[in-house]
This record gives C-alpha cells, structure tokens and sequence, in this order.
C-alpha cells in the first residue's frame, strides 16, 4: 500500500460508507456539554429517535459553573436551567454525566483524555470547537453543530468529506520559558486564522515530540484558532504512558492489542501532505496577541504595528478597528502595555503542567498594585486536587491570585467571571475576539508563564527576565 | 428543514473580515435551550448600542444608526453579503440560527469557517463562494444602489444581478440535494442502519476496548 498519513489512516478506518465523495464515518467518541446539547436532545424526543450507543457518550457541565462558592447552585437561573436541563437530559437518555460536585466535572477537553475517555485511534466529536484538543493523542477530533450533535446521537455517525491534509514541522529545541502555546500563535501569526481552512493539521517534527501530552493538547487546542476543524499528533511512547491506568483506558488483559494497533498511528515515511508549513523552535519567542483574532500577534519584545505599513485596505481596516478595541497606539513595545486582570485557565491552558508552570513563575512574587484581580481556574476537578496536593494552590494565594473552582470561567464569561468594558487582560484562553471575555473586555493571549509574569510585573513582560 | 431552490433577495452588506461567531450571536444568548427566537439578538454588540442580555424587550433598546443592518435601505434583506473567513470561532450553530431567525436565506463571501459553512446546510441556508474579486465587485453595487436585489438559483447554481451578469458557484451534490429537497441528515443516514451495525460488529472484533 502506497505511503499514507496519520489523517489518511484515522479517516478509512472509520467510513462506514461512502458515496460521491461524501462518507459516512463512525463516532467512537462523543463529549457533551450543556450549551450546544439541549436542541439535540430536544429534536431526538420530537422524533421520537434513540441514542445509538449510550457507553459512546460523557456528559459535563462546564460552561455555565460558578468558580467560587457552589454550595448555593448558580445563581444566574438561565444558566441554571441550562445545567438542568443537561441532567435532565442525560436522566432520561441514561447518559453518564460528572456534575458539578463531582471531582471529575471540568471542562469537557480536560475531563475527556484526563479520564482516558479519549484514545488514540478514535474519532471524537463535541458541539464544540475547541474538540480539536483530543487530536493530541493521535486521534480523529473535531467540532460539530448541534445538529451535528443530534445526528451522532442518533447514527453514531457523521456525514463527512475528507479534508486535505497539511503538516506543521518544527524542529529544533525551544528556548526556556517558550511553551506549546507559544508555537501555536507562532503558527497562527505565520498562516492566519483561515491558513488551515480545510485542512485537518497534523504537527510533526522533534519540537513536538518533545512536547509532553499537556503541550500537545495545547497546541491541537488552537488548530481551530488557525481555522483547522482537526489537529493531530502521531501516538509515540509519550501518549500511551499517559493514557495507561486511567478510567476508560483499555483494560490491562486489552492493552497489548491496544498498543501493537496504536504504534501504527503516525503519518508513513514519504506519505504525501497538500501543504507543508515549517517553523524552527530556536526562532519562536514568547508571544502576546495585541488585536481581536489569535493571528494578530507578536513577540513579547515585539511592538503594536502601525496600520500605515499595511498596504491591503482590507486588512488596514482591520488592524485599525482592532487597535481602537484594544485601546492601543500604533508602535507600542508590548512590554509597556499595562494590564487590569489575569485569567490563567480554559481548555487551552489550565492543566497540571500548566498549573504548575505559571506557579514556578509566582512564587514568593507578589501579583502588582494595578492588578485588580488574577485567578486560577483549574481545568477539573481532578487538577485541582493534585495541584492542591502539590501546594500549587498556596503559591497562588501567597502570592495575591484567586483559586477557583474548575469550569470555563472567563474563557467566555458565560458564568459570573468577566472582564468590565475597557479592562485589559492577560489571558491564557484561545480567543481574543471582541467581547469575549465580557463586553468590551480586551484580551491579550499568552502562556501560563507569560500570564503569570505579567500579574506579577502589572505589564506584559518577557518572562525569561524573570526566570534567569 | 426548509427546502431552498430559488430566491430573489435584498442584499445587505458587511465589510469584515473574519466576522467570528461570537459576533453572529454573543455567549449570553447560547444560555437558551431552544432553537429559535435569536434573530433579535444576531449581531447584538454591533446592532445596538447598549448591551443585551436575554429575555429584554429588544424593540426598546438604542439601535447604532452606522451599522448596515440597521439601515432603512436594507430592511428586510435576505442575502448577506461578506468578506473572507466568515463564521469563523465558536461552533455554535446558534449563529445560523440566529441568522436565519433574522430573515437570511443565503450568504455570499469569499470564504467561510468549515463548521460554520457545514451548520448553514443544515439549517437552510446556503452560503455561496465567490472569488474575491466578484465579493468585491457586488459590495460596489450593492453600496452604490439603492435596492440591490440578486436571484439565487440553486438548481442552476448561479447568481444573476440586476444588469443581467450572472455568476457561476460551485455546491457540494450531495448537499445541494438535501437544501432542494428540505431533507433531514438523519433521516437519510439511517437508510444505511445495516450497514453501520455491520461496521460496528466488525469494528469491535478489532479494537474492542473502544467498546468497554
Ligand atoms: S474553556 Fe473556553 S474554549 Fe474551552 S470549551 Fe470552555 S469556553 Fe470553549
């Protein structure tokens, strides 16, 4: 058989059928959150149709949690009959579901591979777009509609075409203090937030071997940011150590099977891509983004551009609408930008690892006077134990940040978390739009580490100052 | 699903690009577990000039008179014209749902965001690819004309304009046969349920722990 990729061997094992081009692939995976799952659930009822395969499903609440107290449920009852009526649902269906005292909830792409209920091998879909994260693990994921949604419900499968195939390498060794995130704006910054439209990405090369399952998540997390419905990694010995024990993991006397079909998961010597795109590690430095879409970024001791040297009228617009947004001046050294508040988590960035970097990087620090407010919200429940285990929790409060309970929190500001018009924050989320984290909230994508840099600084700061 | 064949539309620009979903329909209205009745809130932070939550009474609150949504001349519009990237973001099918509760049947741009093209289809709307020259050329007619209407056919895939241009676009089959038809994805899939317990009981032979 001629030379294939990882995304070619994901996608024919799992067509069912196909006709004209367009397939019929099967769900083995299937992550439920409370926001785009009530019309699908709904239309099932109407229809009078059955979940296919109930085990295929875990449910969660996350978008709508309260981070602080949670004795009192949420307080906000549209948000609250949102959540109920995920449980509702997955009550009536038979669907398993964490709920919000559970020390499994989180949110739904931490909880997923932090329960092994993302393999290598599978497809996995959510009504979300951010599903892009479980393609670390050398599997098939991606975002669906809510129609969507319903229709895996009821077929266990998914209408599909196959996308084209591109491959991210980078090479080389990264600097101290430059994380996976920073190589995913890198990207972003390189082909925009439409360069992967189309494409299902696959990130290669020894800079993302050397990435732990964390970093890969990371990066997979963003390949929607750069317009890729899917972002995978090639499964190696780093993957199956961290799926190996975990809950939904195959069973030991299943494993040897599971590992000889899982080490053939990996794009084939000379298997052929439509695009290449190339990045060296040693080039990437820390990176902060100044305008409202993740490909509007530069280096830390980059500057604010100046629309004048932007000859495409179009993207002119764009740049001067995004820096009136933001409230900034053309030719700023980032370094000098001032922040209000500090959001470290979402399902980019509020992992262990990630915990556990922005701590190194606080401790025996103290967050600045013209901080209003920085918070750590933990990706599960689970995380937050262990991070609690480890004391990560005391160097936060010591040093002036908020420990939250875990959920999406001002990711999107959809629960109580929220920027106020007009403040700035450095936030370790995915998206920079207007409005996201609250209305008229200006956002500046970074790392945990640059985040926490910052909450201690006031400022955006190279954190490699403060590491050295 | 509401089928679509033809439709002759008033065409109301918006001259972004990367116009993301978050923009379509802003977070605090996904707190609704139905879907319909978004179409007061599409494009909420550029439309109004306070801010929205749900469940307020929208005729009452402060319109923002520079957005071209609000402007006389394009009342009732059914076409959006847009520029590259469009829908990009959230997956949130609200977004179209928001805009077909708006009175948008189909979408012209450049270029789309895959998940947000894919949830049109599945909603009856039908978003149409054209170079960026021809997008171009149509905002020129559009701004320069009051009452700019264009005629989708779908059958015959084309767009024919007021001064008798037409414009070839390209449709996936299989899609355009379920937007003529009005046909449900489900429904259609499950014609083939003997062939997917046929992969499925194959399938868990191989990789049994995906079945545990
Ligand atoms: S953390 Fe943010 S991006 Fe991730 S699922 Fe939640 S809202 Fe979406």
């Amino acid at each position: 058989m001629s030379a294939r990729t990882l995304y070619d061997k994901l996608f024919d094992s799992h067509v069912v059928r196909e006709e004209n081009g367009t397939a019929l692939i099967y769900i083995d995976r299937h992550l439920v959150h409370e926001v785009t799952s009530p019309q699908a659930f709904e239309g099932l009822r109407l229809a009078d149709r059955k979940v296919w395969r109930i085990n295929s499903m875990l449910a969660v609440p996350d978008h709508n949690v309260p981070t602080t107290d949670r004795s009192q449920g949420i307080a906000d009852p549209i948000s609250r009959l949102q959540v109920e009526t995920l449980e509702q649902n997955c009550n009536d269906f038979g669907v398993t579901e964490f709920k919000m005292g559970d020390a499994r909830q989180g949110i739904v792409h931490v909880m997923g591979p932090e329960q092994g209920a993302t393999l290598p091998g599978m497809t996995v879909v959510c009504g979300d777009s951010h599903t892009s994260t479980h393609g670390a693990f050398g599997a098939l994921a991606h975002g669906i509609g809510t129609s969507e949604v319903e229709h895996v419900m009821a077929t266990q499968c998914l209408v599909q075409k196959k996308s084209k195939a591109m491959q991210v390498r980078v090479e080389g060794k990264l600097g101290h203090g430059v994380t996976a995130k920073d190589i995913a704006l890198a990207i972003i910054g390189k082909i925009g937030t439409a360069g992967g439209t189309g494409y299902a990405v696959e990130f290669a090369g020894s800079a993302i071997r050397a990435l732990s399952m964390e970093g890969r998540m990371t990066l997979c997390n963003m390949a929607i940011e750069a317009g890729a419905r899917a972002g995978m990694v090639a499964v190696d010995e780093t993957t199956m150590n961290y799926v190996k024990g975990r809950p939904y993991a195959p069973r030991p006397e299943q494993w040897d099977a599971a590992v000889a079909y899982w080490s053939t998961l990996h794009s084939d010597e000379g298997a052929r891509f439509d695009s290449v795109v190339e990045l060296s590690a040693e080039a990437i430095e820390p990176q902060v983004t100044w305008g409202t879409s993740p490909e509007m970024v530069t280096a830390i001791n980059g500057a604010v551009p100046d629309p004048a040297n932007e000859s495409d009228p179009t993207k002119r617009g764009g740049i001067e609408r995004a820096l009136q947004y933001m409230g900034l001046e053309a030719n700023t050294p980032m370094d000098q930008i001032n922040i209000d508040k500090v959001f470290i988590g979402s399902c980019t960035n509020s992992r262990i690892e990630d915990l556990r970097a922005a701590a190194a990087v606080a401790k025996g620090k103290h967050v600045a006077a013209n901080v209003k407010l920085a918070m750590v919200v933990p990706g599960s429940g689970l995380v937050k134990a262990q991070a609690e285990q480890e004391g990560l929790d005391k160097i936060f409060k010591d040093a002036g940040f908020e420990w939250r309970e875990p959920g999406c929190s001002m990711c999107l500001a959809m629960n109580a978390d929220r920027l106020e018009p007009g403040e700035r924050c450095a936030s370790t989320s995915n998206r920079n739009f207007e409005g996201r984290q609250g209305p008229g909230g200006r956002t500046h994508l970074v790392s945990p580490e640059m985040a926490a840099a910052a909450a201690v600084a006031g400022h955006f700061v190279d954190v490699r100052l403060l590491l050295n | 699903m509401q089928a679509f064949t033809q439709l002759n539309g008033l065409v109301v620009p918006l001259d972004r690009a990367n116009v993301d979903t978050d923009a379509i329909i802003p977070k605090q209205f996904l707190k609704s577990i139905k879907r319909a009745g978004f179409g007061p809130n599409a494009f909420d932070e550029w439309r109004y000039l306070d801010h929205g939550e749900p469940g307020m009474d929208n005729s009452q609150r402060p319109l923002n008179p520079d957005f071209s949504l609000n402007q006389v001349r394009y009342q009732g519009a059914s076409v959006l014209l847009a520029r590259e990237n469009f829908g990009c973001g959230s997956s949130r099918e609200h977004a179209p749902w928001a805009l077909l509760d708006f009175g948008f049947r189909a979408i012209i741009a450049p270029s789309y965001a895959d998940i947000f093209f894919n949830n049109c289809f599945k909603n009856g709307i039908l978003p149409i690819i054209l170079s960026a020259d021809i997008v171009d050329s149509l905002f020129n007619a559009v701004e320069s004309s009051v009452g700019y209407k264009l005629t989708i056919d779908l059958e015959a895939q084309t767009i024919s304009t007021p001064d008798a241009q037409s414009y070839a676009f390209e449709v996936d089959t299989f899609r355009k046969h379920c937007l003529l038809n009005g046909l449900d994805d489900i429904g259609l899939t499950l014609q083939h349920v003997d062939e997917i317990k046929a992969f499925e009981e194959k399938y868990k032979q191989v990789q049994p722990w995906l079945f545990n």
